[in-house]
């Protein structure tokens, strides 16, 4: 198990981390999501972040990808420090870093073909018939070709979140986020996304950093698993580091058992009553 | 580093070299097409690239695609495991001709 003192001193001892997370609290209203977070992503690494309902890790996923800002705590991605930095450089850092979004968010007024060819175009200039190929080499990759005519609204829910792959790695980024992947799948085309997840690391070395809460998916792809608990990390290690921890909140979860917490009689009287 | 090229065996050698990506690819597509322009076989030397990424490989399917329509010969020499792996991601090492020197692709033309 990973303590935060341990985590903050291999943080400053790796010269290769794609995600260095130092100390990060965040609140929603009065009520704190993410307490004292770190975190670190190496080069080339699968990194699973999981976790229950609640339990921070989409509240850290938004904070990796820059769309909250960071209040209290350090955020690094591929080197540079997230708080602070200019739109240009921030700019370039997107061009580096592939998103693919749990509901996939293509637009829906657009093709297939058009929703991968987007980030090209917002980022290159490159020939027309270049950033073509790319798209549909990409909806090759992740078994989408031929679907390039077709409307987000004709692909079943595998089919989206492929092609929502699709666009997030036309880039070819350094660093990929991929939420919830096998969220509403059957476990064949979960299986199937999760063998392109190991693909796309050994051809193209992608650092990928992978949340979600389905186990058995996890333990397939991950080099290193990082478990959220109500805002804490509990561990951050090998599968099987992580399989065999003696801490009973890790267990529990690898274990499907529902945190039972013991009733505090006043407390939960007043949160009753609204006092 | 630059791009280069060479004439030998019959063939229009396009020598890529270092990093073919986002930023050096529109020369590697620019250099190929040239070449199939003033109606050369074609062989793209691989040999020398550290890094291939997507934008690349989609200037090699276009050179290819240009090549078969114009009735020119066209493949891949020296490509290295890392670009053989970005091919083998959208399977096409099994679209290219692929060999391993200007020598084995002349042996191979018969």
């Amino acid at each position: 198990m990973v303590t935060p003192d341990a985590q903050e001193s291999d943080i400053a001892g790796r010269a290769e981390a794609v995600v260095e997370v130092q100390d990060l609290v965040a609140h929603y209203g009065r009520h704190k999501v993410l307490d004292g977070v770190n975190l670190s992503v190496e080069a080339g690494e699968i990194h699973i972040i999981m976790g229950g309902s609640g339990s921070g890790k989409s509240t850290l996923l938004r904070h990796l990808l820059g769309l909250r800002r960071v209040s209290s705590g350090r955020i690094r991605l591929l080197g540079q420090e997230l708080e602070g930095i200019h739109r240009q450089a921030l700019q370039e850092l997107r061009k580096q870093i592939g998103v693919s979004f749990q509901g996939g968010a293509l637009l829906s007024s657009m093709t297939v073909g058009e929703n991968v060819t987007l980030p090209l175009r917002e980022h290159t200039r490159l020939d027309e018939s270049t950033m073509a190929i790319m798209a549909r080499m990409k909806l090759e990759v992740v078994n989408l070709g031929g679907f390039e005519h077709f409307m987000p609204s004709q692909l079943s829910g595998g089919m989206t979140k492929r092609a929502a792959l699709a666009r997030a790695i036309v880039m070819d980024p350094k660093l990929l986020f991929f939420d919830e992947p096998s969220a509403g799948l059957d476990p064949v085309v979960s299986a199937e996304l999760d063998e392109l997840i190991l693909r796309l690391r050994e051809a193209m070395h992608m650092s990928i950093v992978v949340v979600t809460h389905e186990l058995e998916s996890a333990f397939r792809i991950a080099d290193r698993i990082t478990v959220l608990d109500s805002g804490r990390i509990l561990i951050s290690d090998t599968v099987e580091k992580v399989k065999s921890s003696p801490n009973p909140r890790v267990q529990d979860l690898l274990n499907r058992r529902p945190r039972v917490e013991e009733l505090d009689a006043d407390a939960y009287l007043a949160r009753l009553t609204g006092e | 580093m630059g791009f280069g090229h060479r004439t030998e065996g019959g063939y229009a050698v396009v020598e890529l070299r270092g990093d073919v990506d986002l930023a050096r690819s529109p020369e590697a597509r620019a250099l190929i097409l040239q070449f199939l322009e003033q109606r050369s076989d074609l062989l793209v030397d691989l040999s020398e690239v550290a890094y291939i990424d997507s934008s690349g490989v989609a200037s090699l399917v276009e050179g290819y695609q240009v090549a078969k329509k114009e009735g020119l010969k066209f493949g891949l020499i020296g490509v290295s495991e890392a670009a053989l792996s970005v091919l083998r991601l959208a399977r096409l090492d099994q679209v290219f001709p692929i060999h391993s020197d200007l020598d084995a692709r002349i042996a191979d033309d018969g």
